[in-house]
């Protein structure tokens, strides 16, 4: 057991993948001498050297398309985009190039793009965004969101491993205030599947990444008042594991989502839909949601809390949920 | 050489009947007048080496050893296609086997992609070389200038060829870009850069053997900018009247093919009878060829699903169901 934080977790999986597969190499700026803008690649160039941790020009289309290439000569390249935000400059490349490689023309492109993700930082708009539905929503992708330092790790390593193009976005909130024991030995989080946080009666709560912390304290102050939610961190945004969902709402007949994601295209519609589409017959409300407001993320500390869902939302929504 | 310049433009002629008659939906585009460019870079290549052609090079997907009915197949959007179905054009490919690459329609797309392939060779220690194409249009691009931009500080064993025909749609090159030699582009990055006669097949194959060899050896990247003309219009529905008819009639005299058959005769390496038996023999061939094409089965519709991931993604129209 070592006590490793959710971005010694990041650290973690890319070391055991590189040294486990040869293949599995490194791409971005700033990542190999100055071991990343927030340090999750420490010290790996200096133990796998130069020709797997590879320093790039300040260009992403120009990154990617190189790391499409090398993935279709047998590496399993691993890309870093410094913040998330700028995956937005290697646009093209992902979703016209790398996620219809396997459907157009048969080549799988073995390829995982990562990056910090999310905001409460005070970063701008450009180092806060949630980006995950512009991929969700491109087919041929695979999108992950860890919301505690063990799923950092596994689902790391099995992007890593997936034959496919997988977006893993880790949050930067999380980086260092997350701390969690962790075993040594292989740890390999699944895919396409959900997780159960805490197990409830009252309310399904569907959410993912930071909001997991969020909901698990207000599942702790809805308690006191006899209200018990069920926390599902869908960890896998695409292909959302419905089924996991679906069989908790069965059991609870409530389903709120809580998402960082802004409110208008985020994954909520999704979920509302799958609940309808699968478990309409069970529901005894409405499918809510607990969301950002449609606008870029705000700058100024009132404004970006003004913005991002809190605890305290939580707890009123599913309040009202259960007096339906 | 000979027996591929011509088959380019007998396949070529062949699916532009099929356009015409209704077989092939959507777009399909013509590289006529352009053939000494994919023949003659095709040709200088290695077994080893990496091709990624674009839709106007139909010859380097022929000399790599794709058969006229297959590229006829993929035309006609047929199931045994080389792309299923999935993709138009010539939008296939196979990395291992004939070590071709397939393009998107996004322009500029494959010089990153290919650059990355190249640093992929390099580091394995495989003495390969791989070659792309941009046309006039897609130096512009932001991909062109940041994949040369990454094959030039990884030293990438990467050919580019700027296929230089004068047109982007209906964009002549004059309002493309402001320099002429768009070889210059490459200084901007320190790749050394030629430019050449592109409808002259010979000088093309010495170009790119040239290039190829000198990257091969460790050189890094190079760029070969072709000049040739667009002899047909953007795609087969562009009747291009937007193209001076002088300019066309210039190039028509310079006819790639036609000035390599009268080398060829001059220099008495055929005669005009084996000429016409073995443009005879094409004609026959891409004749056979269609006629199985055409014969070739059409996907079934639940095939849409297949291929997104190496797992099928399930999908219900649950309003067919009972």
């Amino acid at each position: 057991m070592t006590e490793t934080t959710y971005i010694g977790a990041i650290t973690r999986a890319l070391h055991e993948e590189m040294q486990r597969d040869e293949n599995v190499v490194l791409m971005g700026e700033d990542i190999g001498a100055y071991g990343g803008a927030f340090k999750a690649t420490d010290g790996l160039q200096k133990k796998f050297g130069e020709a797997r941790v590879m320093d790039t020009p300040l260009a992403e289309l120009g990154l990617v398309g190189a790391a499409i290439g090398m993935s279709y000569m047998g590496f399993r390249p691993v890309v870093e985009f410094q913040f998330i935000d700028f995956i937005a400059c290697g646009f093209d490349q992902i979703v016209n190039f790398a996620a219809t490689s396997r459907y157009r023309w048969g080549h799988a492109c073995p390829l995982v793009l990562r990056g910090p993700w999310g905001g409460g930082v005070r970063g701008n708009m450009y180092h806060s965004r949630n980006v995950e539905m512009w991929f969700v929503h491109s087919p041929g992708l695979k999108v992950v969101a860890a919301g505690t330092a063990r799923d950092a790790l596994g689902l790391l390593k099995s992007a890593i491993r997936d034959p496919d193009p997988v977006l893993y976005l880790e949050h930067k909130h999380l980086y260092r205030r997350v701390k969690e024991d962790l075993p040594d030995g292989e740890i390999l989080t699944p895919i396409g599947k959900a997780d159960v946080a805490r197990a409830g009666e009252h309310v399904t709560v569907v959410t993912y990444g930071w909001m997991r912390h969020v909901c698990l304290d207000a599942a702790r102050e809805l308690e006191k008042e006899g209200i018990s939610i069920e926390v599902i961190d869908l960890r896998t945004l695409y292909p959302m594991d419905r089924a996991a969902v679906v069989e908790s709402v069965k059991k609870t007949n409530r389903c709120l989502v809580v998402h960082e994601d802004t409110r208008t295209g985020g994954i909520a519609g999704e979920v509302a839909m799958t609940v309808f589409e699968e478990a309409f017959d069970h529901l005894d409300a409405p499918v809510l949601r607990v969301t950002a407001p449609d606008t870029p993320v705000p700058y100024s500390p009132p404004l970006e809390d003004y913005f991002l869902p809190k605890v305290a939302d939580v707890v009123k929504a599913c309040r009202k949920l259960v007096k339906y | 050489m000979h027996r591929f310049l011509r088959l380019t433009r007998a396949v070529e002629d062949r699916a532009y009947s099929l356009y015409r008659a209704g077989h092939i939906h959507g777009g399909n585009f013509s590289g006529r007048g352009q053939e000494a460019i994919s023949v003659g870079t095709a040709l200088a290549l290695e077994p080893q080496d990496k091709v990624a052609p674009m839709v106007r090079n139909l010859g380097t997907v022929l000399v790599r050893g794709y058969t006229a009915e297959e590229v006829l197949l993929n035309y006609l959007a047929k199931a045994t296609s080389p792309s299923g179905g999935k993709d138009n054009s010539s939008h296939f490919g196979d990395v291992e086997g004939k070590g071709v690459v397939s393009c998107i329609s996004m322009l500029g797309t494959l010089v990153p992609v290919m650059a990355g392939m190249a640093l992929a060779g390099k580091l394995r220690g495989v003495p390969l070389v791989t070659l792309t194409y941009v046309g006039d249009g897609a130096t512009s691009t932001g991909e062109f200038h940041e994949g040369l931009n990454f094959a030039a500080v990884f030293k990438a064993p990467f050919v580019l060829i700027i296929e230089n025909n004068g047109w982007a749609y209906s964009t002549p090159v004059e309002k493309q870009t402001p320099i002429r030699d768009l070889g210059r582009k490459a200084e901007s990055y320190g790749i050394p850069w030629a430019s050449g006669d592109g409808n002259d097949v010979e000088e093309v194959w010495r170009l790119t053997r040239r290039f190829a060899d000198e990257a091969r050896a460790g050189g890094g990247p190079r760029v070969l900018e072709l000049r040739t003309m667009r002899m047909r219009g953007h795609a087969q529905h562009d009747d291009a009247w937007y193209v001076p008819k002088k300019q066309l009639a210039e190039w028509e005299r310079k006819d790639p093919i036609e000035r390599f058959e009268k080398r060829l005769l001059k220099e008495r390496v055929m005669t005009k009878a084996e000429l016409d038996a073995a443009n005879a023999a094409i004609g026959r061939e891409v004749e056979e060829a269609e006629k199985a094409a055409l014969a070739a089965p059409m996907p079934e519709g639940p095939e849409a699903l297949r291929g997104v991931f190496a797992d099928d993604v399930p999908f219900r129209k649950w309003w067919e169901e009972e």
